[in-house]
């Protein structure tokens, strides 16, 4: 990762020195390997800072909404699932494509320090990436954790490693795809009865504290103004009152980016409580596919999608998805 | 000092709760927060941080505050409140503890907050030493000892024993409720545990922050820095860092119109929001940045310019672990405190 | 119940005044017919319709009204919107006096007064202006200027034509943005008048209005040579308790709820530009 870290950073040094891009968005260094942080670099000096490694799990797409609107060109560290992000805002007319140089990154999935805490491994001082290894050196020992257990719920279910839209790109290794069934998770809870399902979503959602970094963060939540923080929408509302608000929240939302929702996992990843906020989105992806054929939010630019386009095939209300022998 | 064995602790939470309810860190759908003991309940002592704090027992996170009836022209106003009965709280850690100081100056300070209150005074608490510190914990800075946290009764764990001391009459009282499930003993043990703790906070990567430049006296120089727009750029003005702080006490009063009715609510409120300050006209604070710079000037230096130059901030760590872009105090301490750098 | 700071008292709307197009000033008293409390001029009520909002409104009434509370309140959100539309008769919600008042028996005491509004700024300076008229002797000159958009946004222009004009070494100057039918009097902006009018700079001054307004007046008082030190004026933000905890009306550590609203321009230099 270090060499690609290396070209990265020398990449937007040319392109700083060059003119070519005003700015360029990717990350940089926390207080520790695994902590960095979106960060805007405008000169050659702050890319003393600049950081790309198994940490940078964030989605950097919808910070381009607002800093794609200052003069010049903007560029982008972009790996591959962020591309299908970057397609929807330029769709919805959020970015403008010709302001943005977007430079399509290697990704070899990407890590949850969550993971290694939750597996007993308290006081991580550092978490250095060695091969298929992550070695973990705490303040209470040092342990060796193989990267496929502790990458992100986003990378467990990898949409594939190619860049839907990329100016250039930074690719000095191979990326092996991932095998996973996307909707393992979907087809759980699709089996499980009504009432299971209910107290599965129940205890999930009764923990949110409705710190809203799931909208926050999600590049389809991209409204100007949200409907929940607007008081003459008569939902507004930051308080969890009663579980009915909760799932009102959650699943308000998940309606609200269906067909918009690329998959791209940050809802779940920024989540204090963990929860799987993510399976919402996917069960309507699921049910869309099943639909009306198999669609991927971001795979373009362009066109329409399946909840915008109306076809005389399309199914009826009432007829919708039933999975085999299950209650809708 | 008194002590339980480890493999008794669940007989010591249901004799507690017999008496009164019982809060403390429970495990549920993954998560541990605090949560009302009852049988079979999933007690997770040994996590360090639950992932909110124990504030939601004063200060829950959303209460009714009122009712209100009205019929033509008129008006009713319900309080809804009951007595508030006496309860436990167990198992809290010292920089959460030292957060309820920090959450009375507030609203204790008069006018007094009388839902708070209420509480409050309802509560004996039972804390927790510290003695697997982690990464992201700086207590010290703020001069506080997590290995003897206070409280009415401080209890320590180890691999064997639970020990236990009251500190309080109310902690004398719950003491001797309990009398019969301890033993006697455990100060050697109690003392060879917070040397060891505290040999490891001193050598923790955030034990030497320097604060020295935080002061009443610097406002106006710390609230101009430009510095805060590039802390502040990747923030995403979500509520997360408000909402496990154990010491941020911002709220809203909102009504809310049932069928029954008309709750006047209060619920946490985060600076962070952008309609946080808004108002039917005009707003004091338009963008992220500035709101990124309240919520740490509240912290490090206009709470200790009202309160006796206390920091509203007691060290815990949750921003540092929670935030989603991982800024937090820690950053924003280290770019503009000044620490001696090595 | 004893100290229940943020549980309203129950008012009855017994009046209501339709000042300007849209300032509406409301005479509200307790159920049993009496002033619900007292409060010291330029201190601020919450008041609320209950299922609509609850707002912070300078108590515009003077204090030695034994009788009744006055709110001047102007159109222009969700909760004041709600608020015009109501009848008398009507109930609210009203608790209070939350902030610090103008130094009426302090600072005040003995000097000349000038006290400059603009627009729906004058209602938190009627109260002050009529508790000074109430205790006449205590005070020495009084000077008032005062501005609108037009002539049929003059708050209280009633009162201040049949009473304040009228009491002796008191002076009312009263001015619109631009010209109208069926006014004589003064045509400009505030902050020109005011130097046009090249006032003492001993007196001690009280301002309130729009934040460009007070912006431009205090340059033209510092030029004129009056000390921030003695020109006061009154901040409003985004209150929600009114009681020092919500934690959004603050201007750096002061609470605009608690410490404020009113406030010393030298005072202010200390504080943060944020509000």
């Amino acid at each position: 990762m270090r060499d690609v870290e290396q070209k990265m950073k020398e990449r937007a040094a040319e392109l700083l020195r060059s003119g070519e891009a005003a700015r360029v968005v990717g990350w940089k260094k926390g207080e520790f390997y695994f902590d960095p942080s979106p960060a805007t670099f405008e000169t050659e000096e702050e890319l003393g800072e600049f950081v790309y490694n198994g940490f940078c799990g964030s989605n950097l797409s919808k910070y381009l909404i607002a800093v794609s609107k200052k003069p010049g060109k903007t560029a982008i560290f972009l790996k591959p699932c962020d591309t299908y992000s970057f397609n929807e805002l330029v769709k919805e007319h959020r970015v403008a494509r010709e302001k943005v140089y977007v430079i399509g990154i290697e990704c070899q999935g990407k890590l949850d320090i969550d993971k290694i805490r939750a597996k007993g491994v308290t006081g991580v001082m550092e978490a250095e990436e060695a091969g298929d290894k992550v070695e973990v050196t705490s303040l209470y020992g040092k342990t060796s954790i193989a990267r496929e257990e502790i990458l992100l719920e986003k990378c467990l279910c990898c949409k594939g490693k190619k860049h839907m839209v990329a100016d250039e790109t930074i690719i000095l290794h191979e990326m092996p795809e991932t095998k996973n069934n996307r909707f393992s998770g979907v087809e759980k809870l699709e089996r499980m009865t009504p009432d299971e399902r209910f107290a599965f979503w129940k205890a999930e959602l009764s923990k949110c504290i409705r710190c809203n970094a799931c909208r926050n963060v999600c590049p389809a939540c991209s409204c100007v103004k949200c409907v929940f923080d607007n008081p003459a929408s008569g939902i507004a509302a930051k308080a969890n009152d009663t579980e009915f608000e909760e799932q009102m929240f959650h699943i308000i939302r998940a309606f609200h980016v269906a067909g918009r929702c690329t998959d791209c996992g940050e809802c779940s990843r920024v989540c204090p409580q963990h929860i799987p906020l993510h399976l919402l989105n996917r069960k309507f992806i699921k049910d869309m596919d099943t639909l009306y054929g198999d669609f991927q939010a971001g795979e373009t630019a362009e066109g329409k999608t399946p909840l915008t386009e109306y076809t005389e095939g399309d199914a009826e209300p009432g007829e919708a998805v039933k999975p085999e022998g299950q209650h809708a | 000092m008194l002590k339980i064995g480890k493999e008794k602790l669940n007989e010591l939470y249901a004799a507690i709760s017999a008496g009164a309810p019982l809060w403390l860190p429970v495990k549920k759908a993954g998560e541990v927060n605090y949560g009302l003991y009852e049988a079979g309940a999933d007690v997770s002592l040994e996590t360090l941080k639950t992932v909110k704090s124990p504030k939601d027992l004063f200060f829950p996170q959303s209460e009714t505050m009122m009712r209100f009836k009205t019929e033509g022209k008129k008006i009713e106003i319900l309080d809804v409140r009951s007595e508030k009965e006496p309860f436990v709280l167990f198992g809290v850690k010292a920089c959460d503890f030292r957060a309820f100081d920090v959450l009375d100056r507030v609203f204790l300070d008069e006018p007094v907050d009388t839902y708070y209150q209420a509480r409050r005074e309802a509560a004996t608490i039972v804390t927790l030493a510290c003695s697997r510190p982690e990464e992201s914990c700086f207590c010290k800075v703020f001069g506080i000892d997590a290995t003897a946290p206070g409280g009415d009764i401080t209890t320590w764990l180890d691999e064997n024993f639970l020990y236990w001391q009251a500190n309080t009459e109310k902690g004398e009282k719950l003491t001797e409720r309990l009398r019969g499930l301890f033993a006697e003993g455990g100060e050697s043990e109690v003392e060879t545990q917070r040397a060891a703790t505290k040999e490891i906070i001193a050598r923790l990567p955030f034990s030497g922050l320097d604060l020295s430049r935080f002061k009443p006296e610097n406002l106006n120089e710390l609230f101009d820095l430009p510095v805060w727009q590039s802390l502040s750029e990747a923030c995403l003005g979500c509520g997360a860092c408000t909402f496990v702080c154990p010491t941020c006490q911002c709220f809203d009063i909102r009504d809310f119109k049932t069928n029954d009715g008309i709750i006047r609510y209060r619920c946490w409120d985060s600076c962070m929001y952008s309609d946080f300050t808004q108002m039917a006209a005009a707003n004091s604070r338009t963008t992220q940045m500035q709101r990124y710079r309240q919520r740490f000037m509240h912290k490090l230096v206009y709470y200790p310019a009202r309160y006796d130059g206390v920091y509203s901030c007691v060290g815990c760590g949750r921003c540092v672990n929670k935030c989603p872009q991982h800024l937090n105090i820690v950053k924003v301490i280290r770019t503009i405190g000044g620490e001696k750098h090595d | 119940m004893i100290n229940e700071n943020l549980i309203p008292k129950i008012g009855v709307i017994t009046d209501i005044r339709k000042d300007t197009p849209d300032v509406k000033t409301f005479r509200v008293v307790g159920t049993d017919g009496k002033k619900l409390f007292e409060h010291l001029p330029g201190q601020c009520a919450m008041v609320s319709v209950p299922g609509v909002g609850e707002c912070m409104f300078s108590i515009t009434s003077s204090p030695t009204n034994e009788e009744f509370m006055e709110f001047s309140i102007k159109k222009c959100g969700c909760v004041t919107e709600v608020i015009h539309s109501l009848e008398v008769g009507q109930q609210i919600t009203v608790r209070g006096p939350y902030g610090r008042n103008f130094p009426v028996e302090g600072e005040f005491k003995g000097k000349d007064l000038l006290f400059i509004a603009g627009g729906i700024g004058l209602a938190p300076l009627r109260s002050v202006i009529n508790y000074v008229r109430h205790y006449r002797k205590n005070y020495g000159k009084v000077v008032v200027v005062y501005g609108a958009r037009s002539k049929d946004d003059l708050v209280d222009i009633e009162e201040i034509r049949t009473e304040w004009e009228k009491e002796p070494d008191f002076e009312v100057y009263l001015t619109i943005d631009r010209p109208q039918e069926g006014w004589d009097g003064h045509v400009g902006f505030v902050p020109a008048y005011v130097k046009e009018l090249g006032l003492d700079p001993t007196m001690t001054a009280v301002l309130c209005g729009p934040p460009i307004m007070i912006k431009f007046t205090l340059a033209g008082l510092l030029e004129l040579g009056f000390d921030k030190s003695r020109v006061y004026t009154t901040l409003e933000l985004r209150m929600k308790c009114g009681i020092g905890k919500c934690g959004r009306c603050n201007v750096g550590d002061k609470f605009v709820c608690k410490d404020g609203p009113v406030f010393r321009m030298d005072e202010l230099d200390e504080l943060p530009d944020e509000y």
